[in-house]
């Protein structure tokens, strides 16, 4: 059995504030990590891996410097990672991400000479983009069934049974057959933390696989810029569009000036 | 592939540098230069006044189709125990106003088994057709079927743009269709509206945590599909149209679905309803703690309001998680919304700026909170809300 863990690089965005003054972004000590999430899916993988014998491979798309989070991912004890990096994959809208990594995972299966059965686990969506439309995409891209907002997983070896939460009340157990996609929500488990073992085995003794659009032969139309439907028209920051009026006086002033108002304002 | 900077037009106003939220674009010698790990994503295009950055895309030969043969605006609902989820209605709102502005009709997806009787009353919130798939199957959701039938409708009907709520249901279905149909996919959007040239629809979303926005559009393909977080657009008033019902009785051929529901589990307590609010109050940082917290209950209570709060009120346990609005949160949008001893960190703000009215009680008279507020009070919330309390119950009484 492979579990293939899809993850990605992504600024710690909870460090990131606007400047007041100039209403743009603050970029300085913003360092790139791995995607919170991610690091969910992954445990649930390491977890998987410990129960039941299965190789755990974990996969990015991004620039070289994205080696790091894979790095971090063998340190925490995955099998194998593989980097896709090239530069005809920049601009990649989530289409074109989910065509290159299923190129990849295609590619891996085929390269392992037996008939393994293989689970996908993805994060439910990136801090950056936020999107989570990746996970779908990549299951349909290899045509296999999809679960997504997964909090609870039980493996077999032909099929999966898992908890989906699809509202805040409710959550509804779905079995579906092998090869298949999940994608898990943040706080079902507590990702581990490397040990020094692992780190070491991380950066001495474990390789990087490097696959590029040659090697994955890829279809340029489908990668990167041209892949992508999407484009970005514009970025800009949101405005502030409040009345802004504030309310002087004693505590007994304001609230009734504020009554007042909201009476006018006909909310009261 | 990459950008391109026109050095002769290049004036070195730095607008490039500030509109790339990648850090990819810096200044040398007064000229814009694409650093490396530039994305092409292509904001700085849009933001160079002097039209010196373009986008090389080389000869690729990709598959082009005719945008004019597709036609119309779809709204796809879902639904849990036959009763369809409110984003479905306010997606017709915004639905109507881009099916007006290009001139087209307003279609009212939905894929069930028990509708028939309900669709009378569907059809008084402004759609110009409602078009049911019935299927005994459809009463339940089903990924691959929703994937299945929706595609194969689009494919058959040419629809131009494609809106669906931003639930755990429409996240799971919609990317799956973009992809099995090629067609663009925006998340979350925020504001929708027509290009009034290239009637592109121009989708605009929070990204990056919530601290730009970005406008997204889908120029060479067609449908143009987005899907849109419950609470940001109101549910339209009721008018009396006629309606074209049409129908289609689908016959599955695989029996099945490749998944199988094996039950459902419902938590039994109360279910926490922010997205349909009328009036919001909500607690910050500078409520303290968690006993504090029972001072914004009063509050809420002499209002009829519910409670909610920053993110940082439930990482500090002081609030359930479903009562969390902002970015990773809810949106919502009541008529009053009262934030106690919130900052207004920008998270926060994406999910509570349509409020029709926002209040902001903080002790700190430069929190942000106060640049998107209708009226502030600057002091402590301790000391105000017991006021706001009583000047409450008195208005109450006078009613």
């Amino acid at each position: 059995m492979k579990i293939f863990v899809c993850t990605k690089q992504v600024p710690g965005i909870s460090e990131v504030k606007i400047d007041p003054k100039t209403n743009t972004l603050i970029r300085e000590g913003v360092e790139s990590i791995l995607n919170p999430n991610d690091r969910n899916a992954l445990e649930m993988a390491l977890v998987l891996k410990e129960e039941q014998k299965a190789e755990v491979i974990a996969l990015t798309m991004g620039p070289p410097q994205a080696e790091e989070i894979l790095r971090e991912a063998l340190a925490m004890g995955v099998d194998k990672v593989v980097l896709l990096s090239d530069r005809a994959f920049a601009g990649a809208d989530t289409l074109a991400t989910s065509y290159t990594l299923a190129l990849a995972i295609k590619k891996i299966l085929k390269e392992s000479d037996s008939e393994e059965n293989y689970l996908i686990i993805c994060g439910s969506q990136a801090v950056d983009g936020d999107t989570g439309q990746v996970p779908p995409e990549l299951a349909e891209e290899l045509g296999i069934p999809q679960i997504t907002y997964v909090q609870k997983l039980e493996l077999s070896e032909d099929k999966i049974v898992v908890e989906r939460k699809f509202r805040a009340t409710e959550i509804v157990v779905i079995e579906t057959k092998l090869p298949a996609l999940i994608s898990v929500l943040t706080d079902i488990n507590k990702p581990r933390f490397p040990t020094m073992m692992g780190i070491m085995k991380a950066y001495e003794n474990s390789n990087v696989i490097y696959f590029d659009s040659k090697n994955l032969n890829a279809d340029i139309s489908k990668i990167g810029l041209n892949g992508s439907m999407t484009e970005v028209k514009k970025i800009f920051f949101p405005e502030r569009n409040g009345k802004r009026i504030i309310l002087e006086g004693s505590p007994e002033e304001v609230v009734k000036k504020l009554c007042h108002h909201l009476q006018e304002d006909k909310i009261l | 592939m990459s950008i391109k900077i026109d050095h002769e037009l290049c004036t070195g106003c730095a607008s490039c540098v500030e509109s790339c939220m990648y850090g990819a674009i810096e200044l040398n010698n007064n000229i814009a230069k694409v650093l490396p790990n530039c994305t092409l994503c292509g904001a700085c295009i849009e933001a160079c006044p002097e039209e010196a950055i373009s986008l090389e895309r080389g000869d690729i030969k990709t598959k082009k189709i005719d945008i004019s043969q597709y036609k119309g605006v779809w709204v796809i609902a879902e639904h849990y125990k036959n009763k369809i989820h409110n984003v479905a209605f306010q997606l017709l709102r915004k639905g109507r106003e881009l099916a007006d502005l290009l001139q087209v009709n307003l279609t009212l997806v939905i894929l069930g088994a028990n509708f028939d009787d309900k669709l009378e009353e569907f059809s008084q919130y402004g759609m110009d057709e409602i078009l049911y798939v019935r299927a005994p199957i459809l009463k339940d959701y089903y990924s691959d079927l929703y994937v299945k039938v929706i595609s194969e409708l689009v494919v058959q009907n040419n629809p131009e743009i494609i809106l669906i709520g931003a639930t755990p249901t429409g996240r799971d279905f919609a990317p799956r269709i973009a992809k099995r149909l090629n067609a663009g996919l925006t998340a979350d959007c925020t504001g929708l509206e027509i290009n009034p040239e290239t009637k592109n629809l121009l989708q605009t979303r929070p990204t990056y945590g919530g601290n730009i926005l970005a406008t997204i559009q889908t120029p060479s393909s067609r449908p143009q599909m987005a899907t849109v977080r419950p609470g940001i657009f109101k549910i339209p008033e009721k008018v009396q149209k006629d309606v074209k019902i049409r129908t289609i009785e689908y016959q599955f051929k695989e029996k099945d679905s490749v998944t199988k529901i094996v039950k459902v589990i419902s938590k039994t307590k109360n279910t926490v309803n922010l997205e349909d609010a009328k009036y919001i109050v909500a607690g910050g940082r500078g409520v303290g703690s968690k006993e504090n917290f029972k001072l914004l209950k009063d509050l809420a209570n002499v209002l009829g309001a519910e409670l909610g709060g920053s993110r940082i009120t439930i990482e500090l346990n002081w609030l359930d998680p479903d009562r969390q609005i902002g970015q990773t949160g809810k949106t919502v949008n009541p008529k009053l919304y009262i934030a106690c001893g919130i900052s207004g960190a920008i998270q926060h703000i994406v999910g509570m700026q349509n409020s029709d009215i926002i209040v902001a009680i903080n002790k700190d008279p430069n929190a942000p909170i106060f640049h998107w507020a209708h009226y502030g009070i600057i002091g402590d919330l301790n000391e105000i809300i017991p006021i706001l309390i009583q000047e409450f119950k008195k208005l109450k009484s006078e009613e």
